[in-house]
């Protein structure tokens, strides 16, 4: 029991970094139609701006940690931001209205190009740092002795999470971006003939996307302490699962589709075998495609002739 | 999508907004905000190197690069701007007049381009100062030449986007390796058995994905692909692990053996001197024949019902159901047939290597296949194996260039400069300028190959917004 309640412990948080990643997914799915393959490469980038970010202020000599988070999280989260930006513009705009498969094909080329732009620039070599944020709350220890524990980069990734959710759920539903996000989203032609400037809505859609996958980078980078240039195919595919668990389309759906993988890599990782659980993953991709195709909470799409 | 925005979005957007403004300010306020950007990006990228050092990391501060990344950016796109993105523009008229009037010439003679490129590939490793080198890059191509028309019957012909390609590669060379090894079948026997292995795996992966629509299907082959090699990885007992398969057999020419010493061998049979030459050359030849006779079948395919049945899916899903052929079976079929000569190129790179391993199998492979297919034209034979000779004989002459080394060493004082690393960043960056600036391919022949009636009215995808597929 206690050692269930720690893999839900630990499920969760790795479900709400993978549910952060998959809102770009969905958001880019639902209104262009495409699936952005060079998604987790962006989490990636965000993730080794963190990195980087954090140890120019250390070595400038800021000391209070919350400061320098809050400063990386903002600076992360920019430049990851101009990333997704100019992969739109480069790669995905100009072959709006071309055949469907084409700008799928320019996503893998362009997730090959971030990855080894930062092999390059970065160097192979996994990149660690000491743990950042230590201590933690032990919730309950059981008779032979385990101790279920609570830490606190663990409350500050969920809460993260929480927060930009909430802070998420309104910019859609209330501010006139997220209305033309969703106007967009319905019928592109038509939201352009009444006014909305169609291109500037899908670029600030990947703009915001990016920004969700940096903070996700930041978190991975807290949480893990480790990370290469290739972390982002991976967790992209992860990602994409859980988007696609959710039911594509549905912000709601990624958030929750995160967690559920999160947590089945996790208890996958604790009851069964680690090395399987990619598989594991890779298969719910796979079986959920197969005889759910519109997900937990998504729309089932209508085939038009 | 109906928004038909072009490439150049901005600079006609630019045009046709304010032509009363001073282009040149436009130009230069665009071009310094292009650069501006460019530096953000490079800033802590590229700007700063994260260095291992004894304490934890350390970092290396390379500020010279974000103002790099400014200057080339911001130049370029000004140069572009003032030379490129105007109407009437010389050069973009240049460039598009003769990549016309090639294609136009090619487009006429590829028939006879085709012949020249077999007939120069049956006599290459006789022509004199060929080397093991080069005969080893021809080997390599030819391999990607095989997969890529493989692909081709998937992607080109059924429009059925296979990422996972890579799998069944892997499922033919681990089954010779592991026929040949374990109950000591020899590769002849073992090259159309491993053939039809993948066919079935083909068939297994394709089975479940029949309903999913084009990028669905792409995802969902990717994780296939993905999760065969994190079995091949982790079934330790049979693959071998990381440490993979090695001391795998060598083919034999009617049971001579390309050795120097021993019983049966085939310098001993026909009487001539020893020289390791000999089994490469074999070598290229079976992959030479392979290769034609993928050609060949996958060529006559096209032209059969089921070849038809493809296409026809390819263009229109729903049309091609209403018409009363069975799309689960025409996309099997091209699952397996596909499946089929990867596996034979599998087969073939095990017996080559003698030893393989998970590493060999990852998706970047599937990725460079793909690009092959999509760049050479998704369809096109010719354009396929143009595509393989370029990309992977480029890559290998990248590898391999020293005067470049040299010059960057002497003019730009970078040492340790190494082209053959920049190989997969060219490869990513060619996929996508290739792909904005040509989407049908370099070589695009996407167009049916049967029309009803005598003319070829104006029906083909390029005038067809979206197919499903």
């Amino acid at each position: 029991m206690e050692y269930f309640l720690q893999q839900l412990i630990n499920g969760l948080t790795l479900g709400s970094i993978y549910g952060l990643i998959a809102i770009g997914y969905t958001m880019v799915y639902g209104i262009i139609g495409m699936i952005n393959f060079a998604h987790g490469d962006i989490f990636m980038i965000g993730a080794f701006v963190s990195l980087i970010v954090f140890l120019i202020l250390i070595g400038l000599g800021v000391t209070w940690i919350p400061l320098v988070l809050l400063l990386v999280l903002i600076v992360a989260m920019v430049i990851t931001a101009a990333y997704g930006w100019t992969v739109e513009r480069l790669a995905y705009r100009p072959l709006r209205g071309s055949f469907r498969l084409a700008p799928l094909i320019t996503a893998i080329g362009m997730s090959i190009f971030l990855q080894n732009y930062v092999q390059l620039a970065q160097g192979a070599r996994t990149k660690a740092i000491p743990p950042v944020i230590t201590d933690g709350y032990t919730l309950m220890t059981s008779p032979d002795g385990f101790v279920v524990q609570l830490s606190n980069i663990q409350i500050i990734i969920m809460l993260v999470t929480i927060v930009l959710m909430a802070i998420f759920a309104w910019v859609i539903a209330k501010t006139p971006l997220g209305r033309a996000q969703r106007a967009t989203e319905q019928d592109a032609t038509m939201a352009a003939l009444l006014g909305i400037n169609v291109d500037r809505t899908i670029s600030l859609t990947f703009v915001i996307g990016a920004a969700l996958a940096a903070v996700a980078g930041l978190m991975f980078v807290l949480y893990y302490g480790v990370i290469d240039f290739y972390i982002g195919f991976i967790a992209g595919i992860k990602a994409f699962t859980a988007a696609v668990l959710g039911g594509i389309g549905s912000l709601p759906g990624a958030m929750l589709g995160g967690l559920i993988i999160g947590l089945i890599e996790t208890m996958w990782s604790a009851y069964f075998t680690i090395e399987y659980k990619d598989v594991a993953a890779f298969s719910i991709l796979a079986i959920t495609l197969i005889f759910l195709p519109s997900g937990l909470l998504g729309k089932p799409e209508v085939e038009k002739v | 999508m109906s928004e038909a925005s072009a490439g150049t979005a901005t600079a006609s957007a630019a045009h046709t907004h304010a032509p009363r403004r001073n282009p040149l300010k436009d130009a230069l306020v665009e071009s310094f905000m292009a650069g501006l950007l460019a530096a953000v990006l490079a800033s802590f990228i590229l700007g700063v190197r994260t260095v291992d050092a004894p304490g934890g990391l350390v970092l290396e501060y390379r500020w010279h690069w974000v103002l790099n990344a400014f200057l080339i950016v911001g130049v370029g796109r000004f140069l572009l701007r003032l030379f490129w993105w105007k109407e009437g523009a010389a050069l973009p008229r240049a460039l598009s007049a003769a990549s016309g009037r090639i294609s136009g010439v090619v487009g006429q003679r590829l028939l006879w381009l085709g012949v020249g490129l077999v007939i120069l590939a049956f006599v290459l490793p006789f022509i004199p100062g060929i080397q093991r080198y080069h005969m080893d890059i021809a080997i390599l191509v030819l391999t990607y030449v095989l997969l890529g028309w493989g692909l081709n019957v998937v992607v080109g012909y059924a429009g059925l986007l296979d990422l996972g390609y890579v799998a069944f590669y892997a499922v033919g060379a681990y089954s010779y390796a592991l026929l040949a090894k374990t109950f000591g079948l020899g590769f002849w026997t073992v090259l159309p058995l491993a053939g039809f292995l993948a066919a079935i795996w083909g068939m297994i992966l394709g089975f479940p994905v029949l309903r999913l629509r084009g990028d669905y299907l792409a995802i969902v082959t990717l994780a296939f692909g993905e999760i065969i090699r994190v079995v091949l990885l982790n079934w330790q007992e049979v693959t071998g692990g990381p440490d993979g398969i090695s001391g795998i057999p060598r083919p034999t020419f009617f049971g001579l053996e390309f050795k120097r010493f021993g019983e049966n061998t085939f310098h001993g049979f026909f009487g001539i001197e020893f020289s390791p030459m000999h089994r490469i050359i074999f070598l290229y030849y079976i992959i030479l024949v392979l290769a034609m006779i993928t050609y060949f079948v996958t060529n006559r395919l096209r032209r059969l019902p089921v070849g038809r049945a493809w296409e026809a899916m390819r263009e229109d899903e729903i049309a091609c159901r209403t018409l009363g052929i069975n799309t689960t079976n025409t996309k099997l079929t091209a699952f397996a047939i596909g499946a089929f000569f990867g596996g034979l190129g599998g087969s073939f790179f095990a017996t080559r290597q003698g030893f393989i391993s998970p590493e060999s199998f990852t998706f970047i492979e599937s990725a460079i296949i793909l690009a092959i297919v999509v760049l050479g034209g998704l369809g096109s034979q010719i354009g396929v194996a143009l595509a393989a000779v370029v990309m992977i004989g480029g890559f290998e002459a990248l590898r391999n260039m020293e005067w470049l080394q040299e010059f960057v060493a002497t003019n730009f004082g970078v040492e340790h400069f190494d082209p053959g690393e920049y190989r997969m960043l060219l490869f990513g960056l060619l996929m996508v300028v290739i792909m904005v600036w040509k989407p049908r391919g370099l070589v695009g022949s996407r167009t049916p190959t049967i029309f009803l009636g005598k003319e070829k009215k104006a029906i083909s995808r390029e005038y067809v917004g979206e197919g499903s597929g």
